[in-house]
């Protein structure tokens, strides 16, 4: 049970991890281990065959859990949830939220940075 | 089909506690953090010549490097990841995927490890990313204070040296801040020459 009292997955899972992921390795998209999502209405509604993981990452990414929870609460390798939640955001169902990346401007930066800390201070 | 766009504002950021096995990371992410820690995995093709355990065993094959982490909503549109680094140095090169676009990092150390605490810190000032040495004082031991610990990794004047319990939740706290504050300070540098 995760602490907002969802169900999650069980225990480690039987597949053999990349099996889950036709072989691929490689996200599609460039996905910082930190980064949440919002979930778009096509992701809302889409339906997944049996065995498919989508929906539970789906119901994950609604909840605003990281790609790094994505990993550790359905018991996949990081590598693994990159390359699911790099389909799902290619498909259109997840669009990612802001993070510090190569791409941020110095501006943006220094507010992500400004923010973070009032936030700390205030805790 | 059309939707809003993300709100710009909704964020995420990461601040990475660094350190030797044992040193305390995953304590100080607990103390903070407002879950308890989690456990991400990622699978590593194992071909190292090293030292430790696992290099013991015969066949190249794969194995799962581990880091913990935790998460402070900092305001409904923004949430601070902290993610401690899986210990061995072997496994340095998850070590790039944490750093990129971290806000920065503490190092842990702990003074009878200091050789873990001086790859850190070599690791930092090679990617240019912001850092603080936080002396794990667990033992409540006061023998060495950090002043010594600045001397023993010759840390430059720049960088704070401070003292932290990594079990306490303001201390760990205040080691946070430490760290953004002084991002931010030398984020006025980096915009300056880019």
């Amino acid at each position: 049970m995760a602490p907002d009292g969802r169900e999650v997955a069980a225990g480690p899972r039987l597949v053999r991890p990349y099996a889950l992921t036709s072989g691929r390795t490689e996200s599609v998209v460039d996905l910082p281990i930190e980064a949440t999502f919002e979930v778009s209405p096509s992701g809302r509604t889409a339906t997944w065959p049996e065995g498919d993981l989508s929906g539970q990452i789906l119901d994950l990414c609604a909840a605003k859990e990281s790609v790094a929870e994505v990993s550790a609460k359905m018991h996949i390798p990081l590598g693994v949830a990159r390359v699911l939640l790099g389909d799902l955001v290619t498909a259109g169902h997840l669009k990612t939220r802001t993070t510090i990346s190569e791409n941020t401007t110095s501006d943006e930066r220094r507010e992500l940075i400004e923010r973070t800390l009032s936030g700390l201070r205030a805790l | 089909m059309d939707y809003a766009p993300s709100n710009r504002n909704s964020a995420s950021t990461k601040i990475v506690v660094a350190g030797g096995f044992g040193v305390g990371k995953t304590t100080f992410v607990g103390a903070v953090s407002e879950i308890d820690p989690l456990r991400t995995e990622a699978l590593v093709t194992n071909e190292s010549e090293g030292q430790d355990d696992i290099s013991k065993v015969q066949q190249k094959h794969t194995t799962t490097v581990a880091m913990d982490f935790g998460r402070i909503t900092l305001a409904e549109n923004l949430v601070l990841y902290l993610f401690g680094t899986p210990g061995q140095r072997r496994f340095w090169f998850m070590w790039d995927d944490l750093v990129k676009g971290a806000i920065g990092a503490v190092v842990l150390v702990d003074v009878r490890r200091l050789d873990d605490s001086f790859a850190a810190v070599d690791y930092f000032e090679a990617k240019g990313l912001p850092f603080i040495v936080a002396l794990n004082q667990f033992d409540g031991s006061q023998e060495f204070g950090p002043d010594d610990i600045r001397e023993a990794l010759a840390i430059p004047a720049h960088i704070p040296v401070i003292e932290v319990d990594a079990r306490d939740r303001e201390s760990a706290k205040k080691a946070l801040v430490r760290i953004t504050e002084f991002a931010l300070t030398q984020l006025t540098g980096v915009a300056a020459s880019a």
